[in-house]
């Protein structure tokens, strides 16, 4: 939060630098079982944001003193490729990616039934392709599909959004200016069966009120994320059943395309 | 890589049907997996690919800014190739610090890409002894079913092709097309029971006794080799697998032309 609000941008009318209205999410994108090898994945593209996950597990726990007899662990790694970003990043993990690897994995343990899976890890492998904020919440969206593809019972699928504040203006998911020159970032994660919040963090300056309408702009995203999730999973299991093999081709031949 | 514990039962399947002529998925022993390339992938990077050689997968950035020469070569820019193996692509790969397979593999691609001179360094000279473009070619594994030298060495030579030079951005002008010279393609083949099998899936490179990586120029002349693996070839197999390299690396350029 650089809390520079000389920065226009909103202007008169409420549109956004990207063209969207306050309360509009970025152009999203989610598809499910896109790695051979991963016992689930999923790609998701929330923007310019694009971000992979994979998951193996339940397997043998590492290391071994990790091990929990009663249930399951579950443990995220979130991590940022070199060039996803505009200066280039070192590879391997820094204090930042440590810290969102370790709030994705206590969510995630919420949500799995880890009791099935006594003594095992669920290793959940999260890679930031290219970032334009709110990449932990692109990052638990598409865990969490991964998860699911992957065929690990779960209470839910999860979506994330975050919220801040722009130009003393409450505004749903933040593109990266917003990130940078806004006042308040608020990313959540709920659960849409119960509606319970499973990841919440702030940074910045937000009123009570302020907050209130953020959380609820949140939630509402929250549960058009859902649908899209919903959605890539039923397309990948209908592609099994060979009732969506059309669409599939479609996909490879467009990338061919574009080579 | 990884030579995680094969099943004899595959063993012996793999090792059967190469005895009959075969592969286990109905492949011709000189016969390529279906290649896809895509470029521009990612737009944080001055030049990027994504690659796909049947279900192996790798994507590639490659990222440039400005900084000193190395001093014994003040005109010319610097290259550095990384190669990271993450968990994400095989069961059988760890986080952390690149190990002995990751820096091979950096090691071969770069190797070609150096010694074919595809980059024109001299013309990434910004002031000699002083300035140069620096690039960072960073390779990234997403999914793991076999040769990932031919994978990694096409996906890099596709983000090559792709950049620009941000000189813009660094004050230098105008940006312009990445300069480059030729089009270095590397074809891998591994020997299993003597024969000699171009672009070894996984479970072929489990079973294989030797591996040879050889990367031609636009003429078909050779610029790097590897051999890997704890067996050994013999001279007529290590021509066979150089007449593949030539005759499917003309074939595999006219893609990322």
């Amino acid at each position: 939060m650089g809390g520079n609000s000389d920065m226009k941008l909103i202007d008169e009318n409420g549109i956004r630098i990207d063209g969207r209205k306050v309360d509009e999410l970025r152009p999203i994108r989610i598809e499910a079982g896109v790695l051979k090898s991963a016992d689930g994945s999923a790609y998701v593209e929330i923007g310019k944001n694009k971000v992979l996950a994979a998951v193996y597990g339940p397997r043998e726990c590492h290391p071994r003193h990790m091990q929990n007899p009663a249930k399951a662990i579950v443990q995220c790694k979130y991590n940022m490729i070199s060039f996803s970003v505009s200066d280039r990043k070192r590879p391997g993990p820094d204090r930042r990616s440590v810290e969102i690897s370790k709030l994705i994995s206590e969510a995630m343990e919420y949500v799995v039934f880890t009791e099935n899976f006594p003594r095992t890890s669920i290793d959940v492998y999260i890679e930031v392709l290219q970032a334009n904020a709110g990449t932990r919440c692109a990052g638990l969206t598409a865990a969490s599909v991964a998860l699911a593809d992957a065929g690990i019972p779960m209470k839910d699928v999860v979506p994330a959004v975050a919220v801040g504040k722009v130009n003393d203006q409450v505004v749903l998911d933040l593109n990266k200016e917003e990130d940078n020159f806004g006042q308040a970032d608020l990313p959540i994660a709920i659960i849409p069966r119960t509606g319970e919040v499973l990841l919440m963090q702030m940074d910045g300056h937000m009123t009570q009120a302020e907050f209130d309408r953020g959380l609820e702009m949140g939630v509402r995203a929250c549960s058009e994320i859902y649908r899209l999730q919903k959605d890539a999973l039923r397309r990948r299991y209908a592609v099994v059943s060979g009732e969506g093999e059309e669409e599939t081709k479609g996909l490879v031949h467009a990338m061919t395309e574009e080579a | 890589m990884a030579r995680s514990v094969v099943s004899e039962i595959k063993r012996d399947h793999i090792h059967r049907l190469i005895a009959d002529g075969r592969r286990v998925d109905g492949r011709a022993w000189d016969q390529y997996r279906e290649i896809m390339v895509q470029t521009n992938v990612v737009e944080t990077a001055e030049g990027s690919a994504r690659v796909k050689i049947g279900n192996t997968e790798v994507i590639v950035g490659l990222k440039m800014t400005v900084g000193e020469p190395f001093p014994d070569t003040p005109n010319r820019g610097v290259l550095s190739t990384n190669a990271e193996l993450i968990p994400m692509a095989s069961p059988s790969f760890e986080s952390g610090p690149p190990d002995e397979n990751s820096i091979e593999l950096a090691r071969v691609v770069d190797r070609g890409i150096r010694e074919s001179q595809m980059i024109d360094l001299e013309r990434l000279c910004v002031e000699p002894g002083k300035k140069v473009w620096i690039n960072f070619l960073d390779i990234y594994v997403l999914d793991f079913d076999g040769n990932l030298f031919d994978a990694c060495n096409l996906g890099a030579v596709a983000a090559i092709k792709s950049a620009t030079v941000p000189a813009k951005a660094n004050g230098l002008g105008e940006d312009f097309p990445m300069p480059v010279t030729c089009t270095p393609v590397a074809v891998t083949s591994v020997q299993i029971e003597n024969s000699i099998l171009v672009d070894p899936t996984l479970d072929e490179e489990k079973v294989a006794a030797a591996r040879l990586t050889v990367t031609t120029d636009d003429n078909g002349d050779l610029r790097a080799m590897q051999k890997g693996l704890s067996g050994a070839l013999t001279l007529e197999q290590v021509r066979t697998a150089i007449d593949t390299s030539r005759r499917l690396g003309a074939e595999i350029r006219k893609l990322i032309g």
